[in-house]
């Protein structure tokens, strides 16, 4: 049994196409993040699992029952929302009883989930204030509270930390990963922010332009991503990608670039399908903090390349180096020193590269 | 040497802006009772007039002060001479107005409350249409609606009473109320709205419980808006009733204008402050948070 599924789900607003054929599973307990950049159609994709948005088509399945026609409240779910979105005239209580007074839940069952829930988010002694007399982080509680009290199968959350300054979302974010660990519910987690995504979710699905890129575990979005963009979304900074060509001469593979002589040689890559490698237009992917400036692993390759910029932030610097007229990013500690306009000895890290088809960008 | 030239210059100069400002203060309150008293001076005439008797009137100048506390036209405005034809007084009239400003602003408004509600919160393929065609009403002239209403109240046959102008004043109030209400709820949070969906609440229930109770600065805008714009017509009134159904402006129209004796100053000025004094009263009452629903939204809170 599926937690919540979601089968060829399709939805437009008048022309725009939001959503495309979206396909998606959870198990229970998981923690899925939805992640894209804005106008990707992830808070839409949440709003359909709500029941706040209707279908064009497809199906939503809440333990394996249909629940597309059904009603929000019906769908035994909860939702955080971005604004907190508690109801300004009433006190904390109310604001967290409201939904189980409207089920006609007995008046015991409220008072003892109130407390169980008041207490377990340290907000019992706030029930008497009204939500414009709390601090962000206390809004932030209650409006978790209000979702916890329902006892749903699946937590919706939109976007709930966007609102706190910096400080606060690092808190926040970890109260809500302690908050999965001891309730173990299941949650679909919406967010533009991928170090959020990568810390809490169990389950990562990028998505953009209403397609889902890739639907994996966090290390496999990190370390595998299926596309360029999944590859230049996640990280920061980006990936690089270097556009070349792979060379197949018996049985052994490299990659080069245009006007160099250097060859990378291929030799541990899993390739997806090893058909066809010869004279590939491919992007080489390998992440800024896998270029190391002393050798580390055995399998290492080492490179000569042109220090043209440096850009200092405290514990770290990004370098900028060229590499046959392409950019290349790297990142190392503040306490090395490289000179610009320089040709600086440095270590590919082999075992954590990427390919992508140049054409379809997918990858090989 | 130079450093004590210096200071003495700028004592100098201390003393000099402390005289422009002092004399700029002096200006300004000079312009500021100048216009209070151009502004309070026909009331003053007005409340002074109807203290006088007749013959003082005749004798003294618009502005000189009464003899006594005479409060006889005011008796006579109010209740009449007691003898019975052609005796028009504004008490009858005055419940009149009342009837009607009451349950059509009390409508106005609900109706106003309950459509803005639904243009920003409940959403409609076509919205922008009907809100613009509602906007439309606000920009009709009354004169070009007199006689298709005219009409309309005598199908009902509810023309030629209070229950005709209640209706007419709350139909032509609800593009007005619900601009405003449309405009105060377009900046509550649309998912306020959702997060009461989720917790089990209808449509009724999230107006109820949700929306009205953070409505308080926009209801009073209204209300006053309504109650002045419905207290103070005229056009409706004389056009849809007459005789006993009249509502007060126009019945303090026929005592001032076919008086067939002499023109009585006292009781005209008694009656026209007698028609006034409930909209000063709201204002009064309801001012501040006026203001303060006025430009709500324009400040973030």
């Amino acid at each position: 049994m599926k937690t919540l599924k979601i089968e060829d789900l399709s939805k437009n607003f008048g022309s725009t196409e939001v959503l495309r054929k979206i396909n998606l599973e959870i198990d229970e307990g998981n923690f899925l993040v939805l992640l894209g950049p804005s106008g990707c159609g992830k808070s839409t994709l949440l709003n359909i699992i709500a029941g706040l948005e209707t279908i064009n088509e497809g199906n939503v399945f809440i333990d394996d029952y249909n629940v597309s026609k059904v009603e929000p409240k019906d769908r035994n779910i909860a939702m955080v929302f971005q604004s907190y979105a508690l109801y300004p005239s009433m006190n904390v209580r109310e604001n967290m009883i409201f939904g189980l007074k409207q089920a006609k839940t007995s008046k015991e069952k409220i008072e003892q989930q109130l407390e169980k829930v008041s207490k377990f988010l340290q907000v019992d002694q706030l029930l008497e204030r009204k939500p414009s007399q709390l601090s962000g982080g206390q809004r932030q509680r209650v409006a978790i509270g209000r979702a916890l009290v329902r006892e749903p199968r699946i937590f919706l959350f939109d976007e709930p930390l966007s609102n706190l300054d910096a400080k606060l979302r690092v808190e926040m974010r970890r109260e809500i990963k302690k908050l999965h660990q001891q309730l173990k519910t299941t949650v679909v987690y919406v967010t533009h922010d991928q170090t959020e995504a990568m810390s809490l979710g169990t389950r990562i699905a990028i998505m953009n332009h209403g397609v889902i890129q890739q639907n994996d575990t966090p290390e496999n979005i990190y370390n595998k991503p299926s596309n360029t963009f999944v590859a230049d979304f996640i990280g920061s900074p980006s990936m690089n990608l270097i556009k070349g060509i792979l060379k197949e001469s018996s049985g052994e593979i490299s990659f080069s670039v245009s006007g160099s002589n250097v060859e990378i040689p291929i030799k541990d890559y899993e390739f997806i399908d090893k058909s066809n490698l010869n004279n590939k237009e491919v992007f080489f992917g390998i992440r800024p903090e896998h270029i190391y400036f002393k050798k580390s692993n055995e399998s290492d390759f080492e490179i000569n390349l042109r220090a043209d910029l440096s850009e200092y932030i405290g514990h770290e610097q990004i370098m900028t180096f060229d590499y046959a007229n392409q950019e290349i990013l790297a990142k190392f500690p503040s306490t090395i020193k490289i000179e610009l306009a320089k040709e600086t000895k440095l270590y590919f890290d082999l075992t954590q590269t990427s390919l992508f088809d140049a054409q379809t960008e997918e990858r090989i | 040497m130079q450093d004590s030239l210096k200071s003495s210059s700028y004592q100098q100069l201390e003393q000099k802006s402390k005289y422009t400002n002092m004399f700029l203060r002096w200006f300004l309150y000079f312009i500021l009772i100048l216009f209070a008293s151009y502004f309070i001076f026909p009331l003053y005439v007005m409340v002074v007039t109807s203290l006088k008797t007749m013959e003082e009137i005749r004798q003294g100048t618009l502005l000189s002060w009464p003899s006594g506390l005479n409060l006889e036209s005011w008796a006579v405005a109010w209740g009449g001479r007691g003898y019975g034809a052609g005796d028009t007084f504004l008490r009858p009239y005055f419940w009149n107005s009342i009837k009607m400003v009451v349950p059509a602003v009390f409508f106005s408004t609900f109706i106003g409350a309950m459509t803005g509600y639904v243009l920003t919160k409940w959403r409609f393929k076509g919205d922008q249409w009907v809100f613009l065609f509602l906007l439309f009403g606000c920009f009709i002239p009354f004169q070009a609606i007199l006689l298709p209403m005219a009409r309309t109240l005598g199908v009902l046959g509810i023309s030629n009473s209070v229950v005709g102008l209640v209706l007419v004043h709350t139909v032509y109030g609800i593009p007005f109320t619900t601009l405003f209400f449309r405009n105060y709820y377009i900046s509550v949070p649309t998912e306020l709205v959702k997060a009461a969906r989720i917790d089990g609440a209808g449509f009724f229930k999230i107006f109820f419980k949700i929306l009205l109770p953070i409505s308080a600065p926009i209801i009073v805008v209204t209300v006053i808006w309504q109650f002045t714009q419905i207290w103070n017509d005229f056009l409706f009134g004389s056009t849809f009733s007459f005789g006993e159904a009249a509502p007060i402006q126009v019945a303090l129209n026929n005592m001032v204008l076919s008086s067939t004796s002499v023109k009585e100053y006292n009781v005209d000025m008694a009656s026209a402050i007698i028609a006034g004094v409930p909209t000063l009263i709201v204002y009064v009452l309801a001012g501040k948070y006026f203001i303060r629903g006025l430009t709500s939204g324009a400040v973030k809170g």
